[in-house]
């Protein structure tokens, strides 16, 4: 079952192109790597699925479970189920996670018709999933991000996927600066959470990540374009040749 | 980007709620002010001869004064001969022995307030001292009150039925030579609060009093006085608020708190004065105020805190003698200027005593074309053995056309003072809204969640009552219609 559409998409910033016609498909339960190097754009898709409103999108169109998501605000995507794991989660001081994510949880328990959860279920609710990506229940009074490591905020970036439950998870860069016990722990997360129900796209720079997931598909993505798509053995050779190799030879033109 | 900083301006640009006026017959004296308007004043509330005098003095005092230009605020000139300085619902002319006599309009007005003065209405554990314009027009409880021996009334039956305690400590904390706006408010003061609480007693319920002007062109002089005794421990409020009107309105209050010996009071202030003309900031409360209280005995203890999120201009200074061995001076500020509200706000901790120990922490929070400046003083005198003060100023800004200043004062004379000072200025900025968003948060909750997680370490200080009224207040003040 088709869940995600990407067609001919064309987006800009301040008027400089950066994706140049991405066509992709994510059907329910894959997971499809999109690699590439610096500055080829796989931010920029990232937020553009997400619905950030800096990038400008000229043309070609992303439906997610037959609606027009670039019609929407982040928020509305938010509650569909398009869930963004942030490459620089953000900073909020004074705010706590546990707060934040009450609100979260209950703002999509809402919009699915389902009772808000109390503080007591809530907080069962979370130290649960905490568990999950090893994280130490002291973390519930902190603020969002503030004085987190780098591997800190990814986790938690993690937790709040394995939290809000989305069907479509958007995972930008979630392995970089990350020490290799950390990749394991983000990637345990992640591999508990698949299932026939929800798709994911994960967005990195490195292979390494791709040793713990199993993707089913394997993009790369260089200048605005996706110029090659394979399996999980795209990824060594890419590994092993760097992206040099690959040249804009097939154009995929709308 | 722009648009994200267009939504948040819709947000932070909601209409004033209490700005209706009140239709009842009032008694308005000619504008303009000479010994003749304050002998006047003095002579509406039948005022014993030593009070005349005391105010004369002032008037006298006053009038040799310049009006301070330090403040980081800009307004056009005062006109002091444009303003009445007396005004008083007809009705309530002749002394009141029960609520029931209360003009109905006036108990309208504080119901439409949120403010039922029947007793049976208002919360248990607070009682109310209602001011209308410049009288006290009811206050609640006071048999009660009367059972532990406190005294809570306005203060010009104070000035009748307590001449003692008022003559000894009015003017004991600020002397009406101290400032500008506190001479004048000492020559013209209509009204206010007066609480004196027993030695050793605990005063058995929350006391507030709540601040409405009304009239137009008139000025709002109120004078609140506290003491509390050895031993004794009190917890007061004050809110306020006034009609729209394109005048700007002068309300020069004075505040003076005395803790005796083991004695603590805290006094909490809400003030959401008109802040006016969200769009051409015409009009609005200019909110010059002195308050200030002395820990005059060992371990006595003054805690302010304050939520200010009205008034075109606010210039207060909520500060503590710290006089006493081992007292505790405390300042927790929230303040907020959104459009274009200036606010010259902060605190002055002055040490004399040994072991004495204050704490600041202020929090500023501007948008629109708010400018918000901190200004605080802590002074360690020379006989302050081991005196502590921390502080902590924080500003937060929202949209770019803001601004937040801060001037810390720290005079030191005894090399035993411990000082802590930490400052840092953040924003709200898109990023935190699109990560929130991102997580199905709304832009509005969004903004109210940053604000109230901004504020949590004041909104604590508040008595539990109020401390839900004023996150929504700031809820009202920051956010609007969703476009």
């Amino acid at each position: 079952m088709i869940m995600l559409e990407i067609k001919n998409l064309h987006v800009s910033v301040e008027g400089k192109p950066i994706l140049r016609g991405i066509n992709l498909t994510v059907n329910a339960g894959e997971l499809h790597a999109i690699m590439g190097p610096n500055g080829s754009g796989k931010t920029t898709l990232a937020q553009v699925i997400a619905g950030r409103d800096m990038y400008e999108v000229t043309n070609g169109e992303i439906i997610f479970d037959g609606k027009n998501l670039l019609n929407m605000t982040p928020e509305a995507r938010a509650l569909e189920g398009v869930f963004m794991s942030f490459q620089y989660p953000v900073v909020i001081p004074g705010v706590n996670i546990t707060y934040f994510l009450k609100i979260a949880v209950n703002a999509m328990r809402k919009h699915k018709g389902l009772e808000e959860l109390d503080a007591i279920d809530f907080l069962t609710f979370i130290k649960e999933k905490m568990r999950l990506v090893r994280m130490d229940e002291s973390y519930l009074s902190r603020s969002v991000n503030d004085g987190f490591s780098g591997g800190e905020k990814k986790r938690n970036e993690i937790l709040q996927m394995l939290v809000l439950e989305p069907r479509l998870s958007v995972l930008d860069e979630t392995d970089s600066g990350l020490d290799i016990d950390a990749v394991r722990i983000v990637a345990n997360g992640l591999n508990n959470f698949r299932s026939n129900e929800r798709g994911f796209l994960v967005i990195t720079h490195y292979q390494r990540i791709l040793d713990y997931i199993d993707p089913d598909y394997v993009h790369v993505l260089k200048n605005g374009r996706i110029i090659k798509s394979g399996g999980k053995n795209l990824a060594m050779e890419l590994e092993e040749k760097g992206y040099s190799w690959l040249e804009e030879e097939q154009p995929i033109e709308a | 980007m722009n648009s994200e900083l267009q939504t948040i301006e819709k947000h932070i640009s909601q209409e004033y709620k209490y700005g209706f006026v009140t239709d009842i017959d009032q008694e308005t004296i000619p504008v303009g002010l000479d010994e003749q308007v304050v002998r006047l004043i003095s002579a509406k509330k039948n005022e014993p001869e030593w009070m005349t005098r005391w105010r004369l003095k002032s008037y006298r005092n006053w009038i040799k004064m310049t009006e301070p230009t330090w403040a980081n605020v800009k307004y056009s000139r005062i006109d002091y001969q444009a303003i009445s300085y007396y005004s008083a619902p007809i009705k309530d002319s002749k002394k009141l022995n029960s609520i029931d006599e209360v003009d109905p309009e006036i108990l309208k007005t504080y119901e439409k307030l949120g403010i039922p003065l029947e007793e049976q209405k208002w919360l248990a554990g607070v009682a109310v001292d209602a001011v209308f314009d410049s009288v006290s027009v009811a206050t609640t409880f006071k048999e009660q009150l009367n059972k532990h021996g406190v005294i809570f009334c306005p203060f010009s039956e104070a000035v009748q039925k307590h001449p003692e305690l008022v003559k000894k400590y009015l003017g004991s904390v600020v002397p009406y030579t101290d400032n500008f706006f506190a001479a004048l408010n000492s020559a013209v003061f209509s009204d206010g609060s007066f609480v004196y609480i027993p030695k050793g007693v605990k005063c058995p319920m929350e006391l507030s009093t709540y601040f409405r002007i009304n009239a137009a062109n008139t000025g709002q002089f109120e004078r609140t006085l506290i003491i509390a005794d050895e031993g004794s421990h009190v917890s007061y409020l004050e809110g306020c608020t006034a009609p729209m009107r394109d005048e700007n309105q002068l309300h020069a209050a004075v505040v003076e708190l005395i803790a005796h010996k083991d004695a603590t009071i805290k006094y909490s202030t809400i003030q959401n004065w008109y802040p006016g003309d969200p769009k051409t900031g015409k009009g609005g409360i200019f909110n010059f105020v002195t308050k200030r209280g002395i820990c005059k005995g060992n371990n006595s203890k003054i805690s302010w805190t304050q939520v200010e999120t009205g008034s075109a201009i606010t210039w207060k200074y909520p500060s503590v003698i710290l006089k006493g061995d081992h007292s505790i001076g405390e300042f927790y500020s929230v303040a907020l200027t959104n459009n274009f509200q200036q606010a010259d706000t902060g605190t002055k901790m002055t040490h004399i005593g040994k072991n004495t120990k204050s704490t600041i922490i202020s929090k500023g929070i501007s948008a629109g074309y708010g400018q918000n400046t901190y200004r605080g003083g802590v002074k360690i005198m020379k006989g302050a053995e081991n005196a502590r003060n921390y502080s902590q100023c924080d500003s937060l800004l929202i949209g770019d056309k803001c601004g937040a200043h801060t001037f810390p004062y720290i005079d030191v004379r005894n090399p035993t003072a411990q000082m802590e000072h930490e400052a840092s200025t953040s924003t709200i900025g898109e990023d935190q809204l699109f990560y929130s968003n991102q997580r199905g948060i709304s832009t509005e909750d969004a903004i109210s969640m940053i604000v109230n997680g901004f504020c949590k370490e004041v909104f604590k200080e508040l008595p539990m009552e109020f401390a839900v009224e004023a996150q929504k207040l700031m809820e009202i003040s920051l956010e609007g219609s969703v476009g």
